[in-house]
């Protein structure tokens, strides 16, 4: 039934060209019989007349040209998905790794997916508590949205994902809930966090994990995200679950990604990146989101490292245009023992402002968020001023501002990993901390909503 | 019907596809690729062999499957029922598509721009016997409550016009005939445009008018005309998606074309489900009636992205035909140009710079000049106008990225998001040192008071000058502090202050801020700079600073910008307000 091909002309890197072929499809799934009799797995990245190019997922250590015969499978990679996924562990390309069985598969998922019909699009805007005052009092997350951790080498990201994970829940509702972990190049040990502390919670029996460590093989991460976001669409589209999707690191995925554009000899855009990556990565993240008359959705987290902390280079960089927002985590913060180390001004979340106000959080949360901005941005440049001048030369006015900033770091960012706030504290925080300015100087509050809920001693 | 040329596909690269036994085919024609029928478009020619551009998905595709050519170029239908669509970059129907095929877009799907269906009720303007030549207006159709859509005759056809007949008639019926010298022609009301041409006109003519955005910064500042063009550079999180938005809600255009290139896919579920509630200011009616939306997010396929931009100026230049304002939002030509870059680089062509094409540049410039004040084509005399706002999204926020350059060299207004302004909540976070316009002489048009659009060109002068100074005085007091200036020094720097919070801060999302006529733009600039007139004259009679900074009039003056359009004499008395409170100030000193 299957053809078979014993005519692999050259290998290179992760590539494969192989001859002689006919009927080869784009984007088909190869498997490779080697001579020790092991199989690997491939996708083929190029059809030209009988000439093939096969991507291999597994590397190509071991492989020759001469034993070597290639079976095309006729199908793009599928994931297999039923119920039975939630609590599972798997491999980055979807195979059990848990030691259990097989998933008996209710159906077979390309997973590349389809675009949504943005006509289908249902806006997010259900307010999702995360207990996380930086996050919901400043940068509010929605059902839906697509909201990234721009983080660095040592900086707590890990444990943001897993208070993320453990506290995050939609007011006043009980419906069901799951979480997609998919680890792509990272280490053993922070994977294993993840996974304890899913465990000590028992939040694994809702979770689905796809584990590629930093020694699975790199190109095999390609596939990671994408067969993620399948099974996260299955449980959410299919299932009418709520799901979290978190994709840590998304900066080694394209890594991967420039591994194979680098060993096709393509034209290398910014820093050697393809000039393809913001399509390759619209693809995976624009996957989060609400569709009409469904129940479920999909809320995504990837998390990212900025090499040297640099928010300009091409993985922050072309995240940020797809995202509807980011939360970036500052050195500086957590030199201070700030956690979580959130870096308040340059965080965004762009769906702020329909998740939240009247009958989802507070009617004053929009005025209050703007003037809590403003004043900590005015505070952070006075506390700069007091470093190069001296607190001494700071105008009266100023050392206010330099006051709130200092606060406003101590007691609303830092909160520690364990603490859950519940949106009232974290609102009723923030007016406590305005409490130290006249009413005339919080020019962005509506006059009435200062009446109601300032409580001044 | 001249017979299709079917050809085999030899090569299969993600987006692109090579052909071969296409010989007779153009450039630029159609084609459907494979038995799954994608949509495709030649882009290189060399002997038998075509490379082709294909606007879907290819994964399963491979050598053998078939390539017919449809034997005309990429074109979109023109007629009633472009108003309150939504289409894909290739004009699709998404909202037919979600109907017919659910929530995903599958490939292959078929479905005509303008409803078949439909009867649109059709009125003659002129008699039957009339001669009428292109671009002749010949009857009107009332496509929604605000907008009256203008049949015209189409390219090519001239004659003697003949059962012409008012009714109710799909988009494909025959409204009338047309005899001339070589035959008779029909006349429907839907015609066909290639859309990398742009359409004729009789005569191009100069911008004189401003075209209004109710965004004070803008207005104030960097207005920009009624077939001008206009960029908004910024890195990202800086707001280039609300001042599009914002702009594409409160323009006073006849009608409006929003085109979301490569963008995400929850900002158009946000303009679709925004446009029909919010009411256009002007006529009172939902402004999804004056609206036609292009929808190619960044998950759709790339080359389908790169053909939205030329499907929506298309769309837009045939409403200019019938003699109306058009504004057309392209957000963003960032995601256009990567995808000329990556159909490019399939192709294997030369790569200029950071891998861009080496017509990039060119294909920008003659984008942007399809922007323009135009004598229509055709009976009776009309002036349409098309003006273009370009998005630009430049990797890091660089400027001297390839496509900012290419774009600042064409476009005549340059709105400068800054990422600082943007952390500091300054929105619209348009930075009013670098940003420039070239069509400032035409504010005073828009006062109907000649004398007051002079004042406010004075007014606009003035408070520019004031946030010179204060960037000047900035760096003064960033090193030695704010007292040792002289008081008329700190009264700038609260004046700038008060005209940087109170007057360009605009609050998008509060329900009286997001819009600001120009009368009222008028009044609350006169009253910042009336201000720090009479304070200046108090300083002079030593007055002190302080006592100024304290008044409770300041207070008006920063909430001014929440007071409803109608209770704009309000706003106008603060300005006795003001006088009251310096002149106590005065006569306590005396």
């Amino acid at each position: 039934m299957l053809t078979e091909y014993q005519t692999v002309q050259s290998i290179s890197g992760p590539l494969m060209l192989v001859e002689g072929v006919s009927d080869a499809r784009y984007g088909e799934m190869v498997e490779i019989q080697i001579g020790d009799g092991s199989t690997r797995h491939g996708q083929i990245l190029q059809v030209d007349g009988q000439k093939v190019l096969v991507q291999v997922f597994e590397g190509t250590e071991g492989i020759d040209i001469d034993s070597s015969i290639v079976r095309l499978l006729g199908k793009p990679q599928q994931l297999a998905v039923s119920p039975d996924i939630l609590g599972r562990v798997f491999s980055g390309t979807g195979k059990p790794i848990d030691g259990g069985a097989e998933i008996i598969a209710e159906k077979f998922l390309n997973i590349n997916g389809n675009p949504i019909n943005p006509y289908s699009r249902d806006y997010p805007n259900e307010f999702i508590q995360t207990g996380i005052s930086t996050i919901d009092g400043l940068n509010p997350l929605v059902r839906g949205q697509k909201l990234p951790i721009f983080s660095g080498s040592g900086l707590p990201h890990d444990e943001i994902t897993a208070q993320l994970a453990r506290q995050a829940t939609v007011l006043g509702k009980g419906e069901q809930f799951a979480v997609v972990f998919a680890a792509m190049g990272i280490t053993f040990e922070a994977a294993q966090f993840f996974i304890n502390d899913l465990e000590s919670t028992g939040a694994i029996e809702r979770a689905v994990l796809f584990i590629n460590l930093a020694n699975d093989p790199a190109i095999e991460r390609i596939a990671t995200p994408r067969v993620a976001l399948t099974a996260a669409e299955y449980l959410a589209f299919d299932r009418d679950m709520h799901v979290l999707v978190i994709l840590n690191d998304m900066t080694n995925y394209c890594e991967a990604l420039r591994q194979i554009s680098a060993a096709r000899k393509e034209v290398p855009g910014r820093r050697g990146y393809p000039g393809y990556l913001y399509t390759d990565l619209a693809t995976i993240y624009e996957r989060a989101g609400r569709i009409k008359k469904k129940k479920g959705s999909i809320t995504m987290v990837p998390v990212l490292t900025m090499p040297e902390d640099d928010k300009t280079h091409p993985v922050p960089d072309l995240t940020g245009y797809i995202t509807e927002g980011q939360i970036i985590l500052s050195r500086s913060l957590n030199r201070k023992a700030i956690a979580p180390p959130v870096d308040v001004l340059p965080s965004l979340s762009r769906l702020k402002d329909k998740g939240i106000g009247k009958d989802k959080t507070r009617e004053d949360h929009a005025d209050l968020y703007n003037q809590l901005y403003s004043a900590y941005a005015r505070g952070k440049e006075c506390q700069e001023l007091a470093t190069i001048l001296g607190e001494a030369a700071l105008s009266d006015e100023d050392r206010k501002y330099m006051i709130f900033a200092n606060e406003f770091e101590k007691r609303y960012i830092s909160q520690g990993y364990y603490d859950n706030r519940t949106i009232e504290q974290t609102l009723d925080l923030g007016w406590e901390l305005l409490s130290m300015f006249e009413d005339t100087e919080l020019k962005r509050i509506r006059v009435e909503f200062i009446k109601k809920y300032m409580k001044r001693k | 019907m001249a017979e299709l040329k079917t050809g085999t596909i030899v090569k299969v690269a993600g987006p692109v596809v090579i052909a071969k036994g296409m010989l007779g085919s153009k450039m630029y024609d159609v084609v459907r690729v494979s038995k799954h029928n994608l949509i495709g478009e030649i882009v290189e020619l060399k002997g038998d062999t075509a490379s082709i551009q294909v606007y879907e998905d290819t994964v399963s595709i491979g050598p053998g499957e078939p390539v017919v050519n449809t034997g005309a170029p990429l074109s979109v239908e023109l007629g009633p029922g472009l108003i309150e669509s939504i289409y894909d970059g290739i004009q699709r129907p998404l909202d037919e598509l979600y109907k017919a095929q659910g929530n995903y877009i599958l490939r292959g799907s078929q479905l005509p721009g303008l409803n078949r269906e439909k009867r649109w009720h059709f009125k003659p303007v002129i008699g039957n016997g009339t001669e009428v030549s292109p671009g002749d207006v010949i009857g009107e159709v009332q496509e929604s409550s605000i907008l009256l859509h203008k049949i015209m005759i189409p390219a090519g056809i001239s004659g003697k016009i003949e059962e012409l007949n008012e009714g109710d008639y799909t988009v494909e019926q025959k409204i009338a005939v047309v005899h001339s010298g070589n035959g008779t022609h029909e006349i429907k009301m839907m015609q066909k445009w290639p859309v990398r041409l742009g359409r004729t006109s009789k005569k191009r003519l100069s911008p004189n008018a401003i075209l209004q955005t109710g965004q004070r910064v803008i207005d104030t500042f960097f207005p920009i005309a009624k077939g001008g063009t206009a960029c908004v550079p910024g890195p990202f999180g800086t707001g280039k998606t609300v001042v599009q938005h914002q702009l594409a809600k409160w323009v006073d255009a006849d009608v409006v074309v929003y085109v979301g290139c490569g963008e995400r896919g929850n900002e158009m579920t946000d303009v679709l489900t925004e446009f029909p509630e919010l009411k256009d200011p002007r006529s009172g009616e939902p402004l999804m009636k004056r609206s036609v939306l292009i929808a190619n997010t960044s998950d759709m396929p790339v080359a389908a992205r790169e053909a939205s931009v030329y499907t929506g100026i298309t769309i837009a230049e045939y409403f200019r035909d019938m003699g109306y304002t058009v504004a057309l939002m392209a957000d963003s030509t960032s995601r256009w140009a990567e995808a000329m870059r990556e159909i490019s680089t399939r192709l294997e062509e030369m790569p200029a710079e950071e891998g861009y094409p080496a017509y990039l540049a060119a294909r920008i410039a003659s984008f942007y000049e399809r922007a323009g004040r135009i004598d229509c084509l055709g009976k009776p005399e009309r002036e349409g106008a098309l003006s273009i706002i370009g998005a630009v999204s430049p990797p890091g926020g660089d400027l001297s990225d390839s496509v900012v350059q290419a774009t600042l060299h064409v476009v005549k207004v340059f709105w400068s998001l800054m990422a600082r302004l943007a952390q500091q909540r300054h929105f619209p976070a348009i930075d009013w040192l670098t940003s420039y316009s070239f069509y400032k002489q035409y504010l005073p048009g828009c006062y109907k008071d000649k004398q007051e659009g002079l004042e406010m060109v004075e007014l606009t002068q003035q408070a520019m000058n004031l946030l010179e100074q204060e960037s000047q005085l900035a760096e003064i007091v960033r090193l030695v502090g704010s007292e040792a200036i002289s008081p008329a020094d700190r009264m700038v720097l609260q004046t700038a202050k008060s005209i940087r919070e109170d007057y360009l801060h605009q609050n998008a999302f509060h329900e009286v801020d997001t819009y600001t006529s120009m009368e009222k733009q008028f009044q609350m600039l006169k009253n910042i700079i009336h201000f720090h007139g009479k304070a200046l004259e108090a300083i002079n009679n030593d007055v002190e600073t302080a006592d100024i900074f304290k008044l409770g009039v300041w207070e008006d003056i920063s909430r001014s910008s929440f007071v409803p359009e109608e209770q704009i004499e309000q706003v106008v008395k603060i300005r006795d307000k003001i006088d009251e409170q310096i002149g106590s100030l005065g006569a306590v000193k005396k």
